[in-house]
């Protein structure tokens, strides 16, 4: 009853400041949505990676796979069956038709055990018989199945809910026509129990096999994305608490005479805390359910442009649609209500300590400030320090965002402190007693806008740091992109005998000046990914071709083909530097050469190496041999595009010219950076939010401080704009803050993080330009954030200031 | 001089429009020193902050120095606070973030009329030469009411309202204040409209007016 009594009495606080109320709520739904949301992004990702692995049977079943990675011969599944060993055959692969890719896996039903995938084809299924016989079938997920229709060139369709989008599953021998890879297969699935067996000696000389738990490859490769993904929903989870801290700190300062009014009557401190505590709950509760509601429309929104960049950066696929896992809204409701506990965290413990007698008394405030502050520099230094260890010491992903998360923390820590040095200077400089005034209130306002202006700080800092990576990045691909497509057009034969005579043809075509082979095979290089691509020697490449290190005549070296070019990500993955000797896998066994130079590769998530054709040719003789590129005459291009169609019958996506590659290569970047520059311009709003909501619930202390002023003769015009001057101000010194700390997350995205996590790094551009866009955003988002409440200010009526002067009537 | 003739005022409130003044007309000559008393309610306060252009009125005209406060706006009426009229609020309205030093010389230098030597006078006749360097909620009530009306006298207005400018004093420091408030009106030649509940206190200046039901009884 007591517990109630005094829960009603709190409670009348919110009734009596709806705005503050909704504030709160807000806060906590904006935290719990981006972070959930992203969540949600994350979880369907890896959800469809998890089916994808399920299909090819890893992470229940063992692999057998030829050494170098790539196809191998049936015969050899043949015979491992012939030996006993219950393997079944796997064809995967990507068939492109209508400038669309489509991921084919070819299976054997018969030997396929239950446990390898979810395809539910099997004995008693009625579909068996249709898939195993001609005309056979293919099953597809059901959106898979929409968006293909009924093609001509494909088996009938059959829907399969399991599968994830873009795949068919189909009878190996038809994935062998579709793929074009007569007698080959990609891997043999094992039990796992027979995966500790020695391969028998015949065989293991070209294959291996893979334990059951091997990570799968787009688990590796999408991990960085992903992790960068929830480092933003982190960093939007943090600025939203900002407002829930705001808020409730600011309701305890408010219900401070209530609190004391409470204790002086007999409500105990520990009841009085439990039911702050009750309250707090009640509050993250419903903030945290909206926030889901709003999480799921965020993810709902943002998954294409996920989709997007996930199959731009790693070909790997998400369905349209996003599926609902109670642990999903379950993990966000209980992070509401972690971070909400810890918001209040504070506001807590001095209500179990209030001294039930103690006026308000914001100057001995100014100097616990002041204590804090010192405190806060003491973290802040700490922190840095430790940003500091990890980026000397550290290794891996997790040790880039943790030099840049303690760069962003202890900057943020350090704010208050900078921003009190400076108003400390400003008033000591002020002549003039309103310019004095101001300064000083300043000084005494900063502790209510410290929060919103630390998240104003992050938010600011860490879009100039994208943002200038991104830009960087943009102008340094754009120029890679005419350092790498330097064909005029890039052709691609149905198989090597047609390439062969395009080849032909086309050198013997006037306004030809060379035909440069593109062939590519692909393989793994200490059980990483690797593409490994045959080119021939000419000035085209030693003339563009991006080198980041090189021995001197490292072109005449792979000329020679005892050398390769590896890529940049590559060597940083293993180490290796120009004059290293390498020991490359290929069908025959391993080929040991020494590595001429690195060359740039942006955004490729796998290892690339090239090699000279004659070498390609000697080592990797089933590599794919159908592409060139064509160094042509201007103006020649659509004239030979027109006639190399007609003549050898070439489709769209086989001849395609420099200007189309270029442009395909932009889109995919631009959708890359797509989801990140949305979550860039969520975490300025919540930032924005949090600015307002702070002005907002201060806005009835202030009145309170500027009646006098008004009593003393300055108007509510002026006062309204010396508030708004001062908001710009706060804003201004805190974007200045913000420029030096951008550029410093710009370097750490750049030079650690981004080098971690793909491989490769940018040059980093200073863009004085968006650092003047950034100090007017800054100022933007201050002079929307303070323009409801001084417009309030302004329009006061005198009742409303006399009524702060709690005079009789 | 101050001149209120036939002031008429009211506020909503959820039960319809309660009148607070009525037909309220007065004098004060400068140097002159005049009382407003009257029960809770009465209209005292709202009638010091209608003469100071803090509230409008609905009906009448106030005058001050010849300038007409009625048909003033939101700048005239800002513009004769800071330059005509001192303040001494009953909860003191010092401004917190400003030490006591600035607060005593804040209006007179927004009014253009700061004089250290005056100023000097005035806090040590208040005593308040130990308490410059402190802000205001480091002072006891009875100082920050002095450190009010050295404020309202520093920039030697022509008019002094107060609002019970001693009622946080004890009796013998509220006499004190009282006598120096009159001693300094008189040398520096401003009128004092002071609003008291103390008949004592009021029985000590040149007139006396009392509010009943928001009209001048006598």
């Amino acid at each position: 009853m007591r517990a109630w009594t005094t829960l009603r009495a709190l409670m009348g606080h919110w009734r009596r400041h709806p705005v503050e109320c909704l504030t709160l709520l807000a806060g906590l739904a904006v935290a719990t949505a981006l972070w959930s949301g992203v969540q949600a992004l994350n979880a369907e990702a890896r959800a469809s990676y998890a089916r994808s692995a399920a299909l090819l049977g890893t992470g229940t079943l063992a692999s057998v796979v030829a050494e170098d990675g790539g196809r191998f011969a049936r015969e050899d599944f043949v015979a491992l069956r012939l030996l006993g060993w219950p393997v079944t055959p796997l064809l995967d692969g990507r068939l492109t038709r209508d400038g669309e890719s489509l991921r084919i896996i070819g299976i054997d039903p018969i030997t396929l055990p239950a446990s390898a995938s979810a395809l539910r084809i099997g004995e008693g299924d009625e579909r068996l018989t249709d898939f195993l016989l001609p005309p056979h079938l293919a099953l597809a997920a059901p959106e898979t199945l929409a968006r293909l229709g009924a093609p001509s060139d494909l088996p009938p369709l059959a829907a399969s809910e399991t599968l994830p989008p873009d795949t068919l599953v189909v009878d190996i021998g038809v994935a062998e026509r579709l793929l074009d890879a007569e007698g080959r297969v990609s891997r043999l699935l094992l039990p796992p129990e027979r995966a500790g067996e020695p391969l028998p000696a015949p065989l293991a000389a070209r294959l291996r096999v893979l334990p059951e738990d091997a990570e799968s490859d787009l688990d590796r490769l999408t991990a960085s994305f992903h992790l960068n993904l929830a480092a933003f929903g982190f960093l939007a989870f943090v600025v939203g608490l900002f407002i829930v801290y705001s808020a409730i700190g600011l309701a305890f300062e408010q219900r401070k005479p209530m609190i004391r009014t409470l204790r002086a009557c007999g409500v105990s401190a520990r009841l009085l805390t439990g039911v702050m505590l009750a309250e707090t709950v009640g509050f993250a509760l419903a903030g945290g359910a909206l926030g889901i509601v709003a999480g799921y429309g965020i993810a709902a929104a943002l998954l294409p442009d996920v989709a997007a960049s996930l199959e731009g950066l790693y070909g790997a696929t998400l369905p349209g649609r996003l599926s609902l896992d109670p642990a999903w809204w379950l993990a966000g409701m209980a992070l509401c209500l972690a971070g909400a506990l810890a918001a209040a965290g504070g506001s807590l413990w001095r209500a179990a300590r209030l001294p039930v007698l103690a006026p308000a008394q914001p100057q001995a405030w100014l100097a616990d400030q002041r204590r804090g502050m010192r405190h806060q520099l003491a973290a802040a230094a700490l922190i840095a320090a430790g940003s500091l260890v990890a980026l000397a010491f550290g290794s891996g992903l997790a040790a880039g965002f943790a030099v840049l998360g303690g760069l962003l923390v202890s900057a943020a820590l350090a704010l208050p402190a900078l921003l009190a040095s400076a108003l400390a200077a400003g008033h000591r400089r002020a002549r003039r007693p309103v310019a004095e005034w101001a300064w000083a209130d300043g000084r005494q306002q900063l502790s209510g806008l410290s929060l919103a202006l630390m998240a104003l700080l992050l938010a600011l800092a860490v879009n100039l740091g994208v943002g200038t990576m991104v830009e960087s990045f943009r102008r340094t691909f754009v120029a890679y992109l005419d350092q790498r497509l330097v064909s005029d057009l890039y052709v691609t034969g149905q198989d090597s005998a047609q390439a062969r005579d395009i080849a032909a043809w086309a050198a013997a075509r006037p306004g030809v000046a060379a035909v440069l082979p593109i062939w590519r095979a692909e393989s793994r290089f200490r059980d990483w990914p690797l593409e490994i691509y045959g080119f021939a020697d000419h000035a085209t490449y030693r003339d563009n071709w991006p080198l980041v290190a090189a021995l001197p005549d490292a072109w005449d070296r792979v000329a020679g083909g005892a050398a390769v070019l590896v890529s940049e990500q590559m060597a940083r993955r293993f180490g290796l530097a120009p004059g290293d000797r390498l020991t490359l896998p290929t069908p025959a066994g391993g080929w040991e050469v020494e590595l001429a130079a690195i060359h740039r590769d942006f955004g490729n998530p796998v290892g690339q190496v090239m090699v000279a054709s004659d070498a390609f040719a000697r080592h990797w003789p089933e590599g794919d041999r159908r592409r060139m590129g064509l160094r042509v005459a201007p103006g020649a291009v659509p004239g030979l595009a027109a006639a190399l169609a007609a003549r050898f019958g070439l489709g769209e996506e086989q001849i395609v010219d420099q200007r189309g590659r270029k442009e395909f290569s932009l889109r995919i970047f631009e959708k890359t950076f797509a989801i990140t520059i949305a979550l860039n311009a969520l975490t300025l709003l919540v930032a924005g939010v949090a600015l307002l909501t702070s002005l907002l619930t201060l806005a009835d202390l202030r009145l309170v401080q500027l009646a006098p002023l008004w009593a003393l003769g300055l108007t509510r015009a002026q006062l309204a704009w010396l508030e708004m001057g001062k908001m710009l101000g706060l804003a201004a010194l805190t974007a200045c803050a913000a420029l030096p700390l951008g550029l410093a997350v710009a370097w750490v995205l750049t030079a650690v993080v981004n080098v971690r996590a793909f491989g490769w790094r940018l040059p980093v551009e200073f863009l004085p330009g968006q650092w003047g866009t950034l100090f007017a955003l800054a100022l933007l988002c201050a002079f929307v954030a303070a323009l409801w409440p001084i417009w309030r200010l302004r329009r006061a009526s005198p009742l409303t200031l006399l009524q702060s002067f709690s005079n009789e009537r | 001089m101050l001149e209120v003739a036939s002031v008429s005022k009211s506020y909503a409130t959820a039960l319809g429009p309660l009148a607070v003044l009525d037909g309220v007309t007065l004098d004060l000559w400068p140097g002159r020193s005049l009382a407003l008393t009257g029960e809770s309610g009465s209209g005292k306060s709202t009638l010091l902050h209608l003469i100071a252009g803090l509230d409008a009125v609905d009906a009448g005209r106030i005058r001050v120095g010849g300038a007409e406060v009625t048909a003033m706006g939101d700048a005239g009426r800002s513009a004769l606070r800071r330059e005509a009229i001192g303040l001494v609020f009953q909860q003191f309205n010092l401004i917190p973030s400003l030490d006591v030093a600035a607060n005593l010389a804040f209006q007179a230098r927004l009014a253009g009329r700061h004089d250290p030597d005056w100023l000097a006078v005035l806090t040590r006749r208040l005593g308040l030469g130990d308490l410059l360097a402190r802000y205001p909620e480091a002072l006891s009530g009875g100082q920050q009411q002095r450190v009010a009306i050295a404020r309202a006298l520093a920039g030697r207005p022509g008019l002094i309202l107060a609002d019970e400018p001693t009622g946080n004093l004890d009796e013998a420091t509220g006499d004190a204040v009282l006598d120096l408030m009159l001693e300094l009106v008189a040398a520096s030649g401003a009128s004092l409209l002071m609003v008291t509940h103390s008949t004592r206190l009021a029985a000590r200046l040149d007139a006396q007016a009392v509010l009943r039901q928001g009209r001048i009884a006598r």
